[in-house]
């Protein structure tokens, strides 16, 4: 993918690239560490239709759940030829009994058969999370598994 | 009454007054400097209320709020960033300054001011106003336009030429002699370079130097410094303005940040003073003769600034609403006009004609400017649109 960079002398710097439909789409980085989301017109790529201004949390939320869709499509992809076998993404949210404390609480996989293979995390990804690893607000988990089983899986991670 | 009494009494309706005007400006989303003006016009020689106590204070507070000004401009580029921005619009830059250079320089000669008087109102009318510029891309959201790096570009040049204008201005000012400019020049070309350098290479050491974990130390330092390093720029005939610019360019990183966000309210409180001050020896009797010419100025370099931006993005690959809205944004002038006009007026070596039309020309262009920017898009939008195709268009239109 083609990302342009520009300098704006006073502001700072703006990252964008075109979309197959023709919009430009982008993240303006302020000197003072702000970002700010840009999305060109759908008439006209020189115009911002919606500057968003978005604070570390917001910004890093954002990168969540784009990364983690492409993991989710990636391993779905994957999963094509097992049949039963799904692959969904959990989010952890501020009233998470599991926030703050180490993944293997939960006991996922004991007690669901579930697997969680990713966390998505200020838009990087944990691979292979042990259970020692430690869920923040704002994580998404990606986790591989039957239906049935991430059905209970996102019920532990919601209540307990 | 006691006269520091009064001057309290009086610097402090000033003051006040400043706020009201600011507070007044915001209210309608316009920059304050045309009611700064306005401010200095009431207060001032032959206006409603004479204030002869405040103008010693008016006229030293001006100073310094000339050097934060451009200190905090300095500030706000990275040395990388100037000569990036030098290198891709350069072109850009030298068609600006011919274009909105001639528009003033010939009204002066036109109307018998001489070569210093074209020297001055050249300078007025060329250099945009970034402080206005910046705060219109801002408030509309058009940080994120296609265009909005060439109209940066544009005014990184005018603030680079700034540096080599003023040391000039200075001197043919002071009446130095041609040998004399031009070791004026030389030195503030040496200095230029000497700052780029050690911004580029060593620009963290420099900041080093005045950085302070403690607000207090670390404000002093560099208010001191800026002081200091304008003062002997000044003493070098190199113009204090510029010294204060070099030095907010020399500091860099972080200690630039924490700077400006220290400095931002000194700056606003000292720039205020320094345009009513200018406003304060203006006399307001003397502008509706040259009201006329200050419009027709307005007129002509409103379409050259239009011209400028419209090639400078149409180079950048900017179809035609960038253009427009590029061109649009650069007609603010506002506070380099009025340090331009002010250095000369106190120098005493221009007609009083001329404070007079600068004064009216920044007030209609303080206006125009924002307004200009705003309404070009629907204006070029209302222009475009094929006839019977609108409605049909606008309900195609998303949310996104």
């Amino acid at each position: 993918m083609n990302v342009d960079e520009t300098d704006l002398p006073g502001f700072g710097v703006r990252k964008d690239f075109m979309t197959q439909s023709g919009r430009r789409l982008g993240v303006v980085t302020h000197r003072d560490g702000e970002t700010e989301l840009i999305i060109s017109a759908w008439d006209d790529p020189d115009t911002c239709q919606a500057s968003i201004p978005l604070t570390g949390e917001e910004a890093a939320t954002l990168g969540n759940l784009l990364g983690g869709q492409r993991i989710v499509m990636q391993l779905t992809e994957e999963h094509r030829d097992l049949p039963g076998i799904s692959t969904r993404q959990f989010h952890i949210a501020a009233e998470s009994p599991f926030r703050g404390h180490p993944m293997g609480k939960a006991q996922i996989r004991t007690r669901t058969s579930v697997s969680i293979v990713a966390i998505m995390r200020e838009g990087e990804v944990l691979a292979s999370p042990g259970p020692d690893v430690v869920l923040h607000v704002g994580d998404l988990i990606v986790a591989v598994g039957t239906e049935e089983g991430l059905d209970q899986a996102a019920t532990i991670l919601r209540n307990g | 009454m006691d006269p520091l009494a009064l001057t309290l009494i009086e610097l402090g309706a000033v003051v006040f007054a400043l706020g009201l005007l600011a507070r007044l400006a915001a209210r309608i989303g316009m920059s304050p400097i045309p009611l700064y003006l306005i401010g200095g016009l009431v207060f001032g020689a032959g206006g409603l209320v004479d204030l002869g106590h405040v103008r010693d204070f008016a006229h030293l507070s001006g100073e310094i709020g000339v050097i934060l000004l451009l200190l905090m401009l300095g500030l706000e580029y990275t040395a990388r960033e100037l000569f990036t921005g030098l290198r891709k619009s350069w072109q850009a830059g030298v068609m600006d300054l011919v274009l909105n250079f001639l528009p003033g320089a010939g009204i002066a000669l036109l109307l018998g001011w001489g070569g210093v008087g074209a020297l001055v109102m050249g300078g007025v009318t060329y250099i945009s106003s970034s402080g206005i510029v910046a705060k219109v891309i801002t408030d509309l959201g058009r940080l994120g336009n296609r265009e909005t790096p060439t109209i940066l570009a544009v005014l990184v040049f005018e603030d680079l030429a700034m540096a080599i204008y003023l040391p000039i201005l200075t001197a043919t000012l002071a009446g130095v002699s041609f040998l004399g400019g031009l070791q004026t020049v030389g030195i503030s070309l040496v200095v230029v370079t000497v700052v780029f350098f050690v911004a580029l290479r060593h620009g963290h050491r420099v900041s080093k130097a005045v950085h302070s974990e403690n607000s207090e130390v670390f404000l002093l330092n560099v208010l001191g410094l800026a002081l200091l390093v304008a003062g002997i720029a000044s003493a070098m005939q190199v113009s204090a303005a510029v010294g204060a610019f070099m030095l907010g360019i020399a500091i860099s990183g972080t200690t630039a940040h924490l700077a400006s966000r220290l400095l931002e309210p000194l700056r606003d409180l000292f720039a205020a003073i320094f345009f009513v001050a200018f406003g304060l020896n203006t006399d307001p009797t003397t502008i509706p003769p040259v009201l006329g010419w200050a419009l027709l100025l307005a007129l002509v370099t409103a379409a050259t600034k239009i011209a400028t931006g419209w090639w400078a993005a149409a180079r950048a690959g900017v179809a035609v609403p960038g253009r427009a809205r590029a061109g649009a944004a650069l007609i603010a002038r506002g506070e380099f006009s009025i340090v331009i006009a002010g250095l000369a007026v106190t120098t005493g070596a221009v007609n009083s004609e001329l404070a007079a039309l600068a004064t009216a020309y920044v007030l209609l262009m303080a206006i125009i400017g924002p307004l200009a920017a705003r309404f070009v898009e629907p204006l070029v939008k209302a222009i475009r649109r094929p006839r019977g195709g609108g409605p049909r268009e606008a309900s195609a239109r998303v949310p996104f």
